[in-house]
């Protein structure tokens, strides 16, 4: 695993249409922090992921990661970056270990897809189509497609999402062993319980503007 | 670039390959559509002149089929923006799409060829070799430009009405080329020995022109998407 980064926000802005999603947000992150954002639906939590992850361009200010331009350096950020996002980016009419294969081919990464699939609790040869796998099966096989890179940013986008006990345990687990590591983590929940083990400073948005940064007490 | 554009090529392959009714469904849409010219045309020897056109017709059709259908994939689960942040190249996603349904239109150019030939009792008198490269220049014509306008539309409400008015103006004079030429090589004689190369070139660099604009403006479309 590389080691973590650290990011600068500077007045970050991002619109959809009229609606600005995020007000200007200035947040310093230091190298291998875990970052709990928490705040009500359309508060700008996956605006703020999804700018980080370059899947949006601002449309003010900037995001710097130790000290280079996010967006101006993306072709050369991008593989530092994990995201897991609410879409999953997985193939339907693929299996699972086939998922992991085809990731693992474009990003010319040598992994072991069966091992892979064991790990996040799927079972490793099944055969059938994505399209036939739960809701909380596709987030597992998301997660396992996340750790397929060395990302030294690692961004989870509700990861606990329809997600059973076992399942977000392993989700919590995942997130520690990458701080662990080193990297620098973004976690996007409500399960505020689960997430607080593997994060150690609160984000709270409100209407796309920053309203609350304190320091999490561990259990 | 290379082994990135493999990747997408296999990806792609794979995907077909997983879910063969897919690929059946675009021949079976231009079978349909070359079956309906063979029964509506008025005498055997007017039909043996359209065979070319025909066979042509069917490919075009099945094209727009086949792209909008490759774009589907890539947006069930929004597996595209997932390329571009993993990252793999956009012009890499291009030329392995573009790759892909290149190999897709030349599966169903075989199945639809002999079909077509025996229903309007026609042959290749001239130079088959022709007949063949003008084909595979088709179906890489086709392929390249379709492949770019297939990701401007497919995020659009009626993407499979929105990418044939689109593509097909653009692809018109590479049509009338493509029949002009694969006319002429059934027909046989020395118009075909003179003329065929002439149209095999028009043809080629139809196709320089459109892959490399598609590699270029890819990435801007995708990244702006």
């Amino acid at each position: 695993m590389a080691a973590g980064a650290a990011i600068e926000f500077q007045q970050v802005a991002r619109r959809f249409g009229p609606r600005w999603a995020l007000g200007g947000i200035t947040l310093s992150v230091q190298a291998g922090e875990g970052l709990m954002l928490t705040g009500h639906n359309g508060s700008g939590k996956s605006t703020l992921l999804r700018c980080l992850a370059t899947a949006l361009k601002l449309h003010h200010g900037e995001i710097r990661v130790d000290g280079q331009d996010l967006w101006a350096n993306r072709h050369s950020l991008r593989s530092r970056i994990g995201f897991l996002s609410h879409a999953g980016y997985l193939y339907d009419d693929l299996s699972g270990a086939d998922n992991l294969r085809v990731w693992a081919r474009l990003g010319g990464i040598t992994a072991d897809p069966h091992a892979l699939l064991e790990r996040v609790g799927l079972p490793p040869k099944r055969l059938d189509p994505v399209r036939t796998y739960s809701a909380g099966m596709r987030r597992r096989l998301a997660l396992a497609r996340l750790m397929l890179q060395t990302p030294s940013i690692v961004l989870l986008d509700e990861p606990y999402t329809a997600l059973d006990a076992d399942g977000r345990k392993l989700v919590t687990e995942i997130a520690v062993t990458l701080r662990e590591s080193g990297a620098t983590l973004f976690m996007a929940t409500h399960l505020v319980a689960y997430a607080s083990e593997a994060c150690d400073r609160h984000i709270t948005l409100l209407d796309g503007k920053l309203v609350g940064d304190e320091p999490l007490e561990k259990r | 670039m290379i082994r990135q554009t493999g990747a997408v090529l296999y990806k792609e392959l794979l995907t077909e390959l997983r879910q063969p009714s897919r690929i059946s469904g675009i021949f079976f849409f231009a079978l349909a559509l070359v079956l309906l010219v063979g029964v509506a045309s008025p005498s055997g020897v007017v039909l043996q002149k359209m065979a070319a056109a025909t066979l042509w017709l069917g490919l075009m059709l099945a094209s727009t089929r086949s792209l909008d259908q490759s774009y589907q994939v890539e947006l069930e689960h929004n597996a595209l923006e997932g390329m571009v942040l993993w990252p793999v190249d956009p012009r890499s996603v291009y030329y392995g799409k573009a790759l892909a349904n290149t190999l897709m239109l030349l599966l169903v150019c075989i199945a639809l060829t002999p079909l077509v030939l025996a229903m309007c009792d026609a042959g290749i008198e001239g130079d088959p070799l022709y007949f063949i490269a003008l084909l595979i220049a088709g179906c890489a014509g086709l392929a390249a430009p379709g492949t770019l306008f297939g990701l401007i539309t497919g995020q659009a409400r009626g993407s499979s009405v929105l990418l044939p008015l689109l593509l097909f103006p653009l692809v018109v004079p590479m049509l009338l080329a493509g029949a002009r030429g694969t006319m002429l090589v059934m027909e046989g004689g020395p118009a075909a020995e003179m003329e065929a190369p002439g149209w095999l070139r028009v043809l080629v660099v139809f196709n320089l022109l459109h892959w490399s604009l598609g590699g270029l403006f890819y990435g801007y479309i995708i990244e702006d998407g």
